[in-house]
């Protein structure tokens, strides 16, 4: 009894001392930690956020880039870090499935708080020009006849890229090979020079080589505004949306009304127009996952990952 | 006359007022940052991301090449004078450079750094404003096969640096080999001897070996030797270059030059590679090799110019392909798209003014380089007269900021002061420090292209072969291998000539 006094009141005493800070939340520079190398997608994204965060709170926000182990490292890190609103860390999906199913970091899926998911970019199937496949229906084809002698660039092993591969192959109802690189960045050559049938990666890759390749499918839900003729995997008979999901969390020692602020602030810089344009022409898809709705969304998305997790052997 | 209407809009665009002022801020701040050891191009760039935001693309984009081309530069700088390697690229630089300055030509070095260097960027700019295309396409002809020859002819080329023992450089490369093994492999996704250490999960940086190795190794070593410090003689003879030493440059500047620009079209190791080789190509060819390691001219002008070459024809896969061939021309790409441009095959016809006037900003900005450096080598050589126990915490001290900020992590730092003390340890072994990190760094991308290539041939090594590129650079690593082993042979004829006569 005493013990649940002195635990209530200690709550409220706390509550009551980070009040006035919450009140004007933010009324300092918000630091917003990129778990990537800077000029990656993430810190992309971030630093387009970067004006209109300043622009809707007056505040600053601080990108700093905090890069190592595909994102553990920062990840890992996130919850010692104090818990205030004022470290804000960019946090991405499957990433945050896939790498503790790996078994490689110190960090575990649920230890991260997830308070916002503002873009994503889908998963898609790229040939170079001079590809004989044409259509995915080409591809289906060629990879059922040639297998394994079909391969498909990606970045990184067990990694989004990896999965969709997986995913790939079993809707083909083929085996090709996947071949891994260090990053989208490396695999460019490989798939121009046509040393690879294929690249596993996003459509922001298609769109910087925009001329020179083609996109056979994408993962979205609907068909993409800047590749309009590119059917999506869900008229080709799959049952795949997904892609590289970003969003945002917060130490776990966050109070639930800042962490609901800091959705707020989120969810209203992807209202604004300008910044809806530049995302739009650098290939992002805007989606609007508030504090609210993250637990389902996890949910839906975290069953969808390990289904193709147990396929690559890497869940039970 | 395409070529030179493209040129003239270039010439247009970049000397226009406002432009010529950022590139000139852009070299300034490169040559700054090239100067002060560990603090790298990336994270400067980085850092002044958002400052560009308010500027037209075309000013930001000069601006940050400026800085990238500018710390190649600037690196070459404090390898000369203190030993201490900006960039990996600037490594060879130290060999002869620094031996250069230890004998009291620490002037001349600078100098037919400077020159080479914007000799270089010019041929290397005209053939990027000529040739970009094409020399896209012939670097896309580069499978992962082919790949990996190179790194082999690397490896080797990496034995002839040495100056000392075969077999002390033989067993440097083999612990490169072993450092660069810690990380994730990218095939199995296994992460490697990381100890269970998360920071090391992305294996350990060349910032931390490199300024170990080298920078704190050094500056253990001089203080061994009390007051009396090594850095240079006081004898400071003639602050520039003469027209012996001139005459001497030129060739090694035109082979580096050549050297250089193609090997810089490759994504991955090009400009480490350019300067590598540019020297090997230039120990090989001179009448008395033994002097390169001891102060050659030709071992700073080769290098150099090689490793310039490079950094301008990097810009090549980058403007051409949108691929990046090393971490800054990714940042370049990001601040691309976050300027609205999206970079890739189609920037050339869709902003012709953006390509050319970044290619004519790499002239111009080579230009202001030069006019700005040679003033400059009278104050670099004068630092060197400041005392020991105030040159040394200051250089320590940008190390260490430099070696942290390339990733934001302290381990960083760690890392280079247990690598300052291998270092120490190595120089008490006459064990030379090069060869290491040339291990170092080919041979992670050997293995990746190794596995790769296998994978892609579905485990048939006769692709090493069968491929035109690839056969072809496994017969030249060949001939070099009989070369380096031919002294030995040598020997023994001119023994028996000896005897004959």
């Amino acid at each position: 009894m005493q013990r649940r006094e002195f635990l209530v009141a200690g709550g409220a005493l706390a509550a009551s001392l980070s009040l006035p800070a919450r009140a004007a939340y933010p009324d300092r520079p918000v630091r917003l930690y990129i778990p990537f190398p800077p000029g990656g997608e993430s810190d992309i994204g971030a630093r387009l956020q970067q004006g209109v965060f300043k622009k809707i709170t007056g505040q600053d926000m601080v990108v700093e880039s905090k890069p190592g182990a595909g994102g553990a490292l920062a990840w890992s890190q996130l919850n010692s870090m104090p818990g205030d609103g004022y470290s804000v860390m960019g946090t991405n999906l499957p990433h945050l499935v896939l790498q503790p199913l790996e078994g490689n970091v110190q960090y575990k899926t649920d230890d991260i708080v997830n308070v916002h998911f503002y873009q994503y970019t889908p998963d898609a199937i790229i040939v170079r020009n001079e590809s004989p496949f044409k259509t995915y229906q080409d591809l289906v084809k060629g990879a059922k006849e040639q297998q394994d002698r079909i391969t498909f660039a990606g970045s990184g092993t067990n990694s989004a890229n990896h999965l969709a591969h997986t995913r790939l192959n079993k809707l083909m109802g083929a085996k090709t090979t996947y071949v891994p690189f260090k990053g989208t960045g490396d695999l460019v050559a490989s798939l121009l020079g046509g040393h690879v049938s294929a690249a596993m990666s996003y459509n922001t890759l298609a769109l910087a080589q925009k001329g020179k390749v083609r996109v056979l499918a994408v993962a979205s839900e609907k068909r993409l505004a800047l590749f309009p003729d590119v059917p999506t995997f869900k008229e080709l008979g799959g049952d795949w949306v997904d892609g590289a999901y970003r969003g945002c969390g917060v130490p776990k020692s966050t109070p639930e009304d800042i962490r609901k602020r800091v959705s707020d602030v989120f969810s209203s810089i992807n209202k604004d127009p300008d910044f809806r344009q530049k995302m739009a022409e650098g290939g992002f898809e805007l989606i609007d996952v508030t504090y609210d709705k993250i637990p389902a969304f996890l949910a839906e998305r975290k069953q969808a990952y390990i289904e193709a997790a147990k396929l690559m052997g890497l869940a039970k | 006359m395409e070529l030179l209407s493209n040129l003239q809009l270039g010439f247009g665009v970049a000397l226009a007022g406002t432009n010529i002022l950022y590139c000139f801020i852009g070299v300034l701040l490169g040559t700054l940052i090239g100067v002060l050891p560990g603090i790298g191009p990336v994270a400067t760039i980085a850092m002044l991301l958002p400052a560009t935001f308010v500027l037209p693309p075309v000013s930001a984009l000069i601006m940050l090449a400026g800085i990238y081309y500018g710390a190649s530069y600037g690196g070459s700088t404090t390898a000369i004078l203190v030993n201490l390697p900006g960039e990996v690229s600037s490594v060879v630089t130290c060999l002869d450079g620094h031996q250069m300055a230890k004998q009291g030509h620490a002037g001349k070095a600078l100098g037919v750094a400077a020159l080479g260097s914007f000799f270089a960027g010019t041929v290397a700019t005209l053939l990027v404003a000529a040739f970009a295309p094409p020399l896209a396409e012939l670097a896309l002809k580069f499978g992962p096969a082919d790949y990996f020859s190179l790194m082999v002819l690397g490896l080797l080329a990496a034995v002839v640096l040495a100056h000392g023992s075969l077999i002390k450089a033989v067993a440097m490369i083999i612990l490169g080999l072993l450092v660069g093994l810690i990380g994730t492999d990218v095939n199995s996704g296994v992460a490697r001897y990381n100890f269970g250490l998360p920071e090391l999960i992305d294996g350990v940086g060349i910032g931390p070996i490199a300024m170990g190795v080298f920078g704190f190794g050094e500056i253990i070593r001089n203080l061994e030797h009390g007051q009396k410090r090594e850095v240079v003689s006081s004898r400071v003879t003639g602050l520039l270059p003469n027209w012996e030493d001139i005459k001497q440059s030129t060739w090694p500047t035109i082979r580096g030059t050549l050297l250089g620009s193609f090997l810089g079209i490759l994504p991955g190791g090009g400009p480490i590679l350019g300067s590598f080789s540019a020297y090997t190509l230039e120990k090989k060819l001179a009448k008395d090799p033994s002097r390169f390691g001891k102060g050659a001219i030709e071992g700073v002008a080769a290098p150099e110019s090689a490793n310039n070459a490079a950094a301008q024809t990097s810009f090549i896969p980058l403007l051409t392909l949108g691929i990046p061939s090393n971490p800054v021309m990714a940042l370049m790409i990001g601040a691309m798209i976050i300027h609205g441009i999206q970079p890739g095959p189609q920037i050339m016809t869709a902003k012709p003014d953006l390509f050319w006037g970044m290619i004519a900003s790499m002239w111009v900005g080579n230009f202001l380089l030069v006019v700005l450096n040679l003033p400059l080598i009278g104050m670099w050589v004068k630092l060197l007269s400041l005392e020991y126990r105030f040159l040394y915490p200051a250089i320590l001290l940008f190390c260490c900021i430099g070696v942290y900020s390339i990733n934001n992590a302290w381990m960083d730092v760690l890392l280079a002061a247990g690598f300052g003390f291998i270092g120490y340890l190595f120089g008490k072994l006459d064990c030379e420090a090069a060869p290491l990190l040339l291990g170092f760094v080919l041979g992670p991308m050997m293995e990746e292209n190794l596995r790769r290539a296998l994978l892609l041939s579905r485990g048939d090594p006769a692709v090493f072969v069968t491929r035109p590129i690839s056969a072809t650079l496994l017969v030249i690593s060949v001939i070099l291998l009989v070369i380096v082993l031919l002294p030995a042979i040598r020997q023994k004829r001119e023994e028996a000539f000896v005897e004959e006569g």
